[in-house]
């Protein structure tokens, strides 16, 4: 019979974090909004402080409910079936992050095959560019734009190439350490996951670095819809790293700490996952962003 | 279609003798009962809690939103600028369509499906139970934000619910950055709300509850949830990129920079026509349920549903563009959109004439879930026909920006999303308390409420066509009178809902007569096969479904 079978599905009774979360996003979502406008209008104003107390208070939630999260899972009260419920809620929250960029890889495609050339005449356009932007001239990357703004372009060459190598090392390196706790080589899992952190790292100093240079040579945010695109696509693509970063270096104390087994390890595959997906999202972004 | 146990239909109201029926699958450890006080409220994750609270913050946003449109017709009644500034007004239809959207007609349905998945597929509680309780927490927050923001100095959003840039951009007030994350607060929790309601009914179902046994209910939340997981993640990067546009010099959407305003256009409306089949899927699926009960019949082709479901939500990818179609599109894209929307009203008539053929020949009883219910088909019905008119280009350059627009989206919206709303209230309340609801307060609730939304939305029809604009303060006189029509079926419409407040709480405050569990003659499914009131725990070990 099915009922033999059947593990009871473990549901908490209560939890303070979920609604201490919900404070900590109002918190940031006003702080963020006000210190926008103060930062952008030249205005007085707690938005600053407001977005620092709803970060700190996200970060204790965080820490708090994944407290909750492990000692749960270390004392077994999870079943296999919980342990698709979490499996399946992170592939599907991937699949919104695949969206999220998507949007802006619209966007970037959107610029470049429509909206640049029409702007330059194209298609039954003649007449925009005739009047309204006589000197304009559609090419890409959009390096003077229709309103006279100038900017240089990044290469792929150098730096770019050189992160694209690292996150696909980084792929691998993780790769391995996902197959090595499996097989329960343990130390070999710390030495995989501290390489991938470390390239992480690494990937993130590059980066920051490129950002530097690229605002040097008047590469910036508001230098016209490709300096927009190359900001927004590499910014979020960057922020995700970050966070990825953050989840490895967890896993990776956790491994320290003798948690997951060659069967059961969520939060390990969660962290590959989005680890992989990240990864994936870079080399979009150095085909359509930096080389093409 | 599901038995747990052999049931005896036999729907005498007074009784509880099916309760012994589904007595095994209710857990005796009656330990923890629901717990008391506000931290019940706060730190629950219990999902008939969250269905509750859900329900209750839709309700609450949906007087609100109402309110505010009570302005609007106030204002509109006669010509000329009579009670609020034209910026307020801006603010007014804005604030409304936004509150109507995302802190109504979704929070209910998200409300619905907390409660009654779980119910209808056999399952202890919703897959994720803590992240059910942020989804729904944080959605007051959002709308405190958003609220708010209209007090704030230059007054709150007034660019349409659309946000189209450069309304939202270049000449919108500072606030739009608390707008900006109000909405990504919603998102965040749809998003959430979707991805727990997708592992619950992949991975909860009950044995033997296979797919195409689901009731219709369930597959069209399952299907929703696919939308709005594909979806509010585009509509977060839109107003990402308003914000940058606005405070920090990017321009997606401003030419000098080689941006566009259409290319806003483009992204709005990829999430926003999968929006409006996020907000009548979950509708589809009620209906789904009451016809076939008081009809006494099974639905007439079940799997003809799903796949027109299934149809729709992938057609909904294809056919934003017909909001664009005066906004300057190449003639072939134009061409392309208008059959691509053309096409959806195929699997939507399979599902109106299922809807019909199940109540062709049945043992047809007219309880209140039933007349609105069937209020919905025809209603609806006369909104998909003026969105077939809508959706052709050259008559669209007509209608486009017109009252005739505002007709559609209100017959779908109104008497479609919120009438079945309100059918799916009336059909479980008394499930979710245990006591059969005033009648007489449904009967006035209902009839009140048909009539006046028909004075309220039907003439907008006319005026549209006669080529009045829509969300202009002002307007020519010869409209006069029928807006005063409008304006008359409107404060009657708010009015009504005030029926509907009073039997709630009557309802909440457990008075009236006792029900069984199958509370409907004629109802089949899980959710009537457990006692009513439904006990705080249910299915805690699974049903076997055959
Ligand atoms: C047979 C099905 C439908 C067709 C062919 C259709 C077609 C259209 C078209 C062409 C427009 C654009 C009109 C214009 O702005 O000029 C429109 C607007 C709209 N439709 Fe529909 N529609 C359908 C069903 C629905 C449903 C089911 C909903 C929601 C539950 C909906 C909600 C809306 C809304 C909210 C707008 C106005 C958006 C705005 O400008 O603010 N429609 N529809
Ligand atoms: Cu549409």
């Amino acid at each position: 019979m099915a009922e033999e079978e059947y593990q009871k599905y473990y549901v908490p009774a209560q939890s303070v974090w979920p609604i201490v979360g919900a404070v900590a996003l109002f918190l940031i979502a006003v702080g963020a909004g006000n210190f926008i406008i103060e930062s952008t209008r030249d205005k007085d104003g707690y938005g600053a402080y407001t977005l620092i107390a709803g970060l700190g208070l996200l970060l204790v939630m965080i820490v708090g409910w994944f407290k909750n999260q492990i000692d749960e899972s270390m004392s077994g009260l999870y079943s296999a079936q919980l342990g698709r419920s979490y499996r399946q809620g992170m592939a599907w929250f991937i699949f919104s992050e695949v969206m999220f960029f998507a949007a802006f890889f619209g966007a970037l495609f959107y610029a470049r095959t429509i909206s640049v050339p029409w702007l330059g005449g194209a298609s039954n356009n003649a007449m925009t560019n005739e009047v309204l932007w006589p000197t304009f001239e559609a090419v890409w990357p959009l390096l003077t734009t229709p309103g006279g703004d100038t900017s240089t372009q990044m290469g792929w060459f150098g730096l770019p190439l050189a992160n694209t190598i690292i996150l696909l090392i980084s792929s691998v390196t993780l790769h391995y350490a996902h197959t090595s706790l499996e097989t329960d080589k343990r130390n070999s899992v710390k030495i995989c996951l501290g390489l991938t952190i470390l390239l992480g790292v690494i990937f993130l100093g590059l980066q920051g670095y490129e950002y530097i240079h690229a605002y040097d040579i008047g590469l910036t945010l508001d230098s016209g819809v490709y300096g927009n695109t190359f900001f927004l696509l590499t910014g979020f693509h960057g922020l995700h790293v970050t966070l990825g970063t953050v989840i490895l270096m967890v896993l990776f104390f956790r491994v320290v700490w003798g948690h997951f087994t060659p069967k059961e390890h969520f939060a390990f595959q969660a962290g590959a996952w989005y680890w992989h997906f990240v990864d994936v999202v870079w080399v979009m972004l150095f085909f359509f962003v930096y080389i093409l | 279609m599901v038995s747990t146990t052999d049931t005896t239909h036999s729907g005498d109201h007074d009784a509880d003798t099916q309760d012994h029926v589904a007595s095994d699958h209710i857990d005796d450890h009656h330990h923890h009962e629901a717990p008391y006080g506000i931290s019940r409220w706060l730190l629950t994750t219990n999902h008939k809690d969250i269905g509750t609270l859900y329900l209750w913050f839709a309700f609450i946003m949906f007087l609100v939103g109402g309110a505010m449109a009570m302005v609007i017709r106030a204002e509109l009644f006669q010509p000329g600028l009579q009670i609020v500034e034209p910026n307020f007004f801006n603010q007014m239809t804005t604030v409304h369509g936004l509150i109507m959207v995302f802190g109504a007609v979704m929070p209910a349905f998200t409300g619905l499906a907390n409660w009654m998945i779980p119910l209808m597929i056999g399952a202890p509680d919703m897959a994720l139970p803590r992240m059910n309780n942020w989804s729904f927490w944080i959605l007051p927050f959002a709308f405190l934000i958003l609220l708010s923001s209209l007090f704030m100095e230059g007054g709150g959003p007034a660019f349409g619910w659309t946000f189209y840039a450069p309304l939202s951009t270049t000449y919108s007030s500072d606030s739009t950055a608390l707008f900006v994350f109000s909405v990504h607060i919603m998102g965040i929790s749809s998003i959430m709300g979707a991805i727990n309601v997708i592992v619950t009914i992949f991975n909860m179902r009950a044995p033997g509850m296979t797919y195409m046994k689901m009731p219709l209910f369930v597959w069209t939340w399952l299907i929703t949830a696919f939308l709005l997981i594909a979806v509010m993640p585009v509509l977060a990067a839109a107003v990402t990129m308003v914000l940058t546009d606005k405070f920090f010099g990017t321009s997606f959407f401003d030419a000098a920079g080689g941006g566009d305003p259409v290319l806003f256009q483009h992204i709005f409306w990829f999430f926003g026509h999968p929006e409006v089949y996020i907000m009548i899927l979950p509708a589809f699926g009620i209906i789904s349920q009451i016809v076939p009960t008081f009809s006494r019949k099974k639905l007439f082709g079940y799997a003809s549903m799903v796949y027109a479901t299934g149809a729709i939500a992938l057609l909904s990818f294809i056919v934003w563009g017909h909001h664009m179609f005066t906004t300057g599109m190449p003639v072939e894209y134009e061409i392309f959109f208008m059959f691509a929307t053309m096409l959806v009203s195929v699997p939507t008539g399979v599902k109106v004439f299922n809807w019909v053929a199940t109540m062709w020949r049945g043992s047809i009883s007219f309880e209140i879930p039933m007349m609105f219910a069937i209020a919905f088909i025809v209603l609806f019905t006369i909104g998909g026909l003026s969105g077939l008119m809508l959706a052709i280009v050259p008559a669209d350059f007509q209608y486009h920006d017109t009252y005739f627009v505002v007709a559609h989206f209100h017959y779908v919206l109104v008497t479609g999303a919120i009438f079945s709303i309100m059918a799916a209230v009336y059909y479980w309340l008394p499930k979710w308390t245990g006591k059969m609801f005033d009648i007489t307060l449904a009967k006035w609730h209902f009839w009140c409420s048909l009539v006046s939304v028909n004075v309220l939305f039907f003439p907008m029809h006319f005026v549209g066509l006669a080529g009045m604009p829509r969300r202009i303060p002002d307007y020519a006189l010869q409209f006069a009178d029928f807006n005063k029509w409008i304006s008359v079926g409107g404060f009657a419409f708010g009015l009504s809902q005030l029926i509907f407040l009073a039997l709630i709480i009557k309802a909440c405050r457990h008075q009236g007569e006792s029900v069984s569990s199958q509370v409907w003659d004629g109802a089949e499914g899980l959710e009537w096969e457990i006692p009513s009131p439904a006990p705080y725990h249910t299915f805690e070990t699974p049903p076997i479904v055959r």
